[in-house]
């Protein structure tokens, strides 16, 4: 049998190995520290057409990730789809910028891209893009090659 | 005729009531009293940390070992599977996912009620058996206070760390296999891993399912054992009892858990 300060010790080591895992599987695996949606502002972007995008997609600029989407509604006016992003409140962007709905690689997720403007004042929480670009869709970008394909032979005829 | 038909269904009738109503009425009857009498195992908390030692320090090199093999085997299965896709980069994030949602709880359920839900239910069993818990009743301490509340606490405090150590270890194997045996690219196993598992969605649906299969798997065995005839066919029976039950509960379990936390039904 044993004493009950070798059990102690073991059942600690249990404890520390256990927290361990913990803060390996949330730090390494999840990369808590990076990016928490705590401080964040919300902009909204109206899109023709949002192809994939799925809430929680990230929100990029230049690569990095700046935020996620945080909602995906129908607007009945304007027969077009309104995201909202949360984007963290470290990263400012001018008025003028622009979204555009991507795809990583060719089978990857679809995210959005914001890519700078000019302008000297800053969104702020609640504001709308006015510059946007849709997602392509294949059948569209299928749609224009052939239309282009046959522009072409009749120019040559 | 019509006589034989009704005692027949007399019979199955009482068969269930007895064997399945009965029992779960009394089962959860006993989960309440376990719950109550558990003072103790936390004021005097040596008890339960005796009873963590033989729940789960002793199942941690099982647990480990699992870990680590579902792991390289996720590892060369899931590399066999993306390369024909072009996207071997996406290992991690496979090896990660399916640990943390699904196998690490589950596997580490399964081996936490064959190692130590089999264990609690002998152990307790036998001391039914040999009459030790009406001998303490009779020295005016409660068995359920003594014996069974510690060991459903050392269960439920087991239990994640167990499936926590499992997952981890698993990530470890698939790192082994993948970029140390196969050669995926190191960076983009880890950073599209990290890009892929959410801290809230995934590892802590992950350790609340470990928690729920914890809670389960020690219900089932301190009742069985508490619940067993007291003789040595007896335990046996209640052992097995324990092992397939707690089997069969974790597996529905998580298909409810599942259906709950990531189809948001």
């Amino acid at each position: 049998m044993m004493t009950r300060k070798e059990l102690d010790l073991w059942v600690g080591i249990f404890a520390v190995v256990g927290i361990g895992a913990m803060l390996f599987l949330s730090l390494k695996v999840a990369n808590l520290a990076s990016f928490s949606s705590a401080d964040s502002y919300q902009i909204n972007a109206k899109f023709e057409n949002i192809g994939g995008l799925k809430v929680r997609a990230p929100v990029k600029s230049a690569g990095v990730v700046v935020g996620r989407v945080g909602d995906i509604r129908f607007d009945n006016e304007s027969f077009e789809a309104v995201v909202s992003m949360n984007i963290d409140s470290r990263f400012q962007f001018p008025k003028d910028s622009s979204a555009k709905i991507l795809t990583s690689g060719l089978l990857g997720e679809q995210y959005i891209g914001i890519t700078a403007g000019g302008d000297s004042v800053n969104l702020k929480g609640g504001d709308t893009l006015k510059l946007t670009q849709s997602a392509v869709v294949l059948e569209n970008l299928i749609g224009q090659f052939l239309y282009n394909k046959a522009a072409e032979g009749d120019g040559k005829k | 005729m019509t006589e034989r038909v009704a005692e027949l269904l007399r019979a199955l009738g009482a068969r269930i009531v007895n064997s399945w109503i009965w029992r779960l009425g009394f089962a959860c009857r006993f989960l309440w009293l376990t719950l109550k009498e558990s003072g103790p195992s936390f004021r005097r908390f040596h008890l339960t940390i005796r009873e963590i030692y033989f729940a789960g320090v002793l199942s941690l090199v099982i647990v480990l070992v699992s870990g680590l093999f579902v792991g390289m085997v996720l590892g060369l299965q899931g590399y066999d599977t993306l390369v024909r896709y072009g996207s071997s980069d996406a290992l991690g994030v496979l090896v990660s996912l399916s640990l943390v949602r699904e196998l690490g709880p589950v596997v580490a359920g399964l081996l936490f009620a064959s190692r130590a839900g089999s264990a609690i239910t002998a152990e307790i069993g036998l001391m039914k058996a040999t009459e030790q818990l009406s001998a303490m009743e009779m020295m005016a301490v409660d068995p359920i206070a003594r014996v069974v509340a510690p060991r459903f606490w050392a269960g439920v405090i087991s239990m994640p760390v167990l499936a926590a150590l499992f997952s981890a270890m698993g990530v470890f194997g698939g790192y082994l296999v993948g970029v140390r045996l196969i050669g995926v690219d190191e960076g983009s196993f880890w950073s599209q891993m990290q890009a892929a598992v959410d801290f809230r969605q995934d590892i802590l649906n992950g350790f609340l399912k470990s928690f729920v299969f914890g809670v389960a798997v020690t219900w089932i065995a301190v009742f069985e054992g508490y619940d067993a005839p007291p003789t040595a066919e007896g335990v046996s029976g209640a052992t097995t009892r324990t092992v397939v039950t707690s089997s069969l509960a974790i597996l529905a379990l998580d298909f409810v858990l599942t259906a709950l936390m990531f189809r948001g039904l």
